[in-house]
């Protein structure tokens, strides 16, 4: 990061980014999973709303929490009337994802300034880290990144609130029952397919899965983080049992296109 | 409002409060230090398995457990709309398409036969 032009610790300027090509961008790749997010986001609502928490306190912990897992994690603590402190502590564990995620987004953003590294961090989620890290592999600072995650994640933050919100109002009239949650299970399951690469990406993955599900019985959504730690290290161990040949986020690092001399 | 009502409000908002500086906090970890730092070289190259994982780890309970424990049986909507919803990513690799054709196969089977 240190050879990187001084444009990069600029901060973009909120009013130029309807103009930036890569806000548009942004927008256009979010969109097409901006459905299932909505769908997740309507249900969510409906479960805050069912709660009992009421109306103004429900649409109030939406707008600032903003971390689907994190509420649905904390509802019932809520109900129940637990000590602030492990209500916390669970929102912390379940967000424990997103601290593996900030490492990631350093490498893009670690030059701007701080409090705009902090307001990128509060807006980015994982469906966002996915759909960025497809527009830019590779991972450091360079132009039209800002925009093309602000074009992203102000579609997923409408995607989401706007929907959550509309379910605490319509609780009582939105079928929960049909499963339209589930919308928001096949948009991730897209996502994870789009970002399919390689024989060890595809068994890290698995891995992953697979402890998860072994690890269900965690408390506080820690068999997530035993997920991403079991697939990190199947990732390592493979990468030193196979050959590069199967590697392919390797092999593409070391074929740049060559550069045609200019007439 | 009685005081404590007020108090229960008082707690209420304190308690949302943290659950915002929570996700501000959690999401920019690793972007607050001002100096330059790196992770070891062998954590940076294993880092790049952990975005997919992070879905994958999302994704597994939700689709092959239900209330806690491994599915039993296999007349579950979930797994025959993952299963067309990938067919139809392998196809057209279109995100709507693969939403679409996963609801479509899920939304009957769980309405309809309860599965």
């Amino acid at each position: 990061m240190s050879e990187a032009d001084p444009a990069s610790s600029r901060p973009v300027a909120w009013r130029d980014l309807p103009g930036e090509p890569e806000f548009r961008r942004g927008i256009l790749a979010m969109a097409p999973t901006a459905l299932g997010i909505s769908a997740w986001g309507l249900v969510t609502g409906v479960a805050m709303a069912k709660s009992g928490m009421g109306t103004a306190m429900a649409i109030f912990m939406a707008l600032v929490a903003y971390a689907g897992s994190a509420q649905l994690a904390v509802l019932p603590l809520l109900a129940a009337g637990s000590p602030i402190w492990v209500i916390w502590l669970t929102a912390t564990c379940v967000n424990l994802r997103f601290v593996i995620f900030s490492t990631l987004w350093r490498r893009y953003f670690g030059l701007l300034p701080l409090k705009r590294r902090c307001t990128i961090g509060y807006f980015s989620g994982d469906v966002t880290f996915v759909v960025f890290q497809q527009r830019f592999p590779e991972q450091r600072p360079g132009p039209g990144r800002e925009a093309f995650f602000w074009g992203a994640s102000m579609t997923n933050w409408l995607a989401w609130q706007v929907p959550c919100v509309t379910g605490i109002f319509l609780a009582d009239v939105i079928p929960v029952s049909w499963g339209l949650g589930f919308a928001g299970v096949v948009a991730l399951l897209a996502m994870a397919c789009s970002m399919l690469q390689g024989r060890i990406q595809a068994m890290s993955a698995v891995v992953a899965a697979g402890a998860a599900v072994a690890a269900y019985a965690l408390p506080l959504k820690l068999n997530i983080l035993v997920g991403i730690a079991a697939a990190v290290a199947m990732g390592l161990v493979a990468e030193t049992l196979f050959p590069p040949r199967s590697r392919v986020v390797q092999r593409t690092d070391v074929t740049p296109s060559p550069k045609e001399p200019r007439p | 409002m009685t005081a404590a009502q007020w108090l229960d409000l008082a707690l209420g908002v304190l308690t949302v409060a943290g659950l915002g500086a929570i996700t501000l906090v959690s999401r920019s970890f690793f972007m607050l230090p001002e100096r330059e730092w790196q992770l070891p070289q062998w954590l940076q190259r294993g880092l790049r398995y952990a975005p997919l994982a992070a879905l994958m780890a999302v994704l597994g309970p939700e689709l092959l457990m239900r209330e806690g424990e491994f599915l039993r049986t296999f007349a579950d909507a979930r797994l025959p709309a993952a299963l067309a919803a990938m067919a139809a990513h392998a196809w057209k690799r279109s995100m709507l398409l693969t939403i679409s054709v996963g609801m479509a196969v899920y939304l009957p089977l769980h309405m309809g036969l309860g599965w």
